[in-house]
């Protein structure tokens, strides 16, 4: 079958999908973008976390025939979305109880094009930066989603306690570091989006 | 393989009634695993994605009418006054991710005992809108679970909604696992006060066949509070009256030795979190401000 859906801002077309056939596969396989990793395939592991129409979900337990007609964001474009973001909402977050980015805002934003493969894309979203700052990422395969989790966090809760960063990242496990850079990351993350809110 | 993708529902009861052995997928969460991992290969997939009711709920005068497709991230958000047991339970359901896709007639239709909400909607009590071109009725809750991840649907029937009582009274839900995140339930158990009628509701998860209700347990305790004058005098439940409550719980579980735990165990557990569930749940009832809201 063929499915037709918006990937990081561009319209995408995949033939020839199969019928039991993933999100996740159709991302990684079809179209080029393996930034998504696949690891458990049953929703265990948070690898695979794509926002869809802007809620993080595990890109393995979504049919590719249930995408028809939405919009997926995977960490290839996750520094443009949240450029665009930073655009909307200076300062970052949604504090305002506007959450999350409008439906019109976003039908607007065309992401640029980057190249998931080499990973030539340039700037990082300020998440990814404070992820390699605080040492966050060891063997790296856990760190796609991890991201695009904490990314939709500080969207919406701009200033997590503790307990908050770990119930958002309490679905993406990682087996290197024991999770206390990552939430170092989180926490340099919310501190810098912070400053910018205020300066 | 055959993706359906009905666009209302009417169109959707027309495709499973055309195919009854397609499968209906919602949140993906049980049925894309089934398929990922080849334990299934269904001649028919049915997309419930598009019918956005089934997404929506209605606050009612006396019921919560909960779409069968609303998230568990939604009733944990918005449900919490109207039915506290079941955004306890939702909680507990694995993940951000996974709360945000699955929802409760994805629990219903996969009737797994380990399936989170079932001790929630026992003990709140509740009727589930089942739908076929032949026409809707209402599955009370009690006689929905007919085996082991078997349910009384027809074959050519969805589930469209729960019907679920608001919440008249204080309720708790309580599950045992490795960790606070992303497990399946060891056992799990569910208890609703009434104040209304004077009776209390449980539920049991994972210790049984099927999700059970504590029938023994619950006519022990409602005939025990009524004798002692309990619902009028809100004084604190004797021990021996919760610790037979306990007891009787424990041995409505009729469990089985698995990779998550003994039968031993689980009868224990669930005894165990019984007492502890009653007790704050009276606690609740007891207190001034008689709060429902789910605590966690």
């Amino acid at each position: 079958m063929r499915v037709n859906f918006t990937v990081n801002g561009r319209q995408q077309e995949a033939d020839d999908v199969w019928e039991g056939e993933s999100l996740l596969y159709v991302l990684r396989e079809r179209m080029g973008l393996p930034g998504s990793k696949n690891a458990c395939e049953q929703g265990e592991c948070g690898s695979c976390t794509v926002r869809l129409d802007g809620v993080p979900v595990c890109a393995c337990l979504v049919a590719a025939g249930q995408v028809e007609g939405r919009e997926v964001v995977t960490v290839e474009g996750l520094a443009d979305y949240a450029r665009h973001r930073e655009d909307a909402h200076p300062g970052g977050g949604c504090a305002s109880g506007a959450c999350g980015t409008s439906l019109d805002s976003a039908k607007r934003w065309q992401a640029r094009p980057t190249d998931g493969r080499t990973g030539e894309a340039g700037e990082l979203a300020p998440i990814q930066q404070a992820f390699i700052d605080a040492g966050a990422v060891q063997c790296g395969f856990c760190t796609p989603g991890l991201l695009v989790a904490a990314d939709e966090l500080l969207e919406n809760s701009p200033s997590p306690s503790d307990q908050d960063i770990r119930e958002a990242l309490s679905g993406n496990l990682c087996r290197c570091t024991g999770y206390e850079k990552i939430l170092d990351a989180v926490r340099l993350a919310a501190a810098r989006q912070g400053e910018a809110a205020r300066s | 393989m055959d993706f359906l993708r009905p666009a209302s529902w009417e169109e959707a009861l027309a495709a499973k009634a055309e195919h009854p052995t397609a499968v209906p997928i919602a949140g993906g969460t049980d049925v894309m695993v089934e398929i990922n991992f080849d334990h299934r290969r269904p001649e028919y997939l049915l997309d419930l994605n598009r019918i956005g009711e089934l997404s929506e709920w209605e606050v009612g005068q006396e019921n919560v009418r909960l779409g069968a497709s609303v998230p568990y991230s939604s009733i944990m958000e918005h449900l919490r006054a109207e039915l506290p047991g079941l955004a306890l339970a939702s909680h507990t359901v694995a993940s951000p991710q996974i709360r945000n896709r699955g929802g409760v007639g994805g629990n219903l239709g996969t009737a797994s005992p380990a399936g989170d909400a079932h001790p929630a909607l026992l003990a709140a009590d509740c009727e589930v809108e089942a739908e076929s071109v032949r026409g809707k009725r209402l599955i009370p809750i009690d006689a929905f679970y007919t085996g082991v991840k078997r349910n009384a649907l027809e074959p050519d029937e969805l589930i469209r909604a729960v019907h679920i009582k608001k919440a008249d009274g204080p309720q708790q839900y309580s599950k045992v696992g490795t960790r606070n995140a992303m497990v399946i339930a060891v056992c799990a158990f569910g208890i609703a006060l009434h104040p209304e009628t004077r009776t209390v509701r449980t539920g049991i998860g994972s210790a049984a066949p099927t999700p059970i209700r504590a029938r023994e347990a619950e006519e022990f305790l409602n005939a025990a509070l009524e004798e002692g004058g309990f619902w009028e005098n809100g004084k604190i439940i004797t021990p021996s009256i919760a610790q037979q409550f306990a007891t009787l719980a424990s041995g409505a579980c009729n469990p089985i030795d698995d990779v998550r735990g003994t039968a031993k165990y689980r009868r224990h557990a669930v005894g165990i979190m019984a007492r502890r569930t009653l007790g704050w749940t009276w606690e609740q009832y007891r207190g001034a401000g008689r709060a429902l809201e789910g605590a966690a």
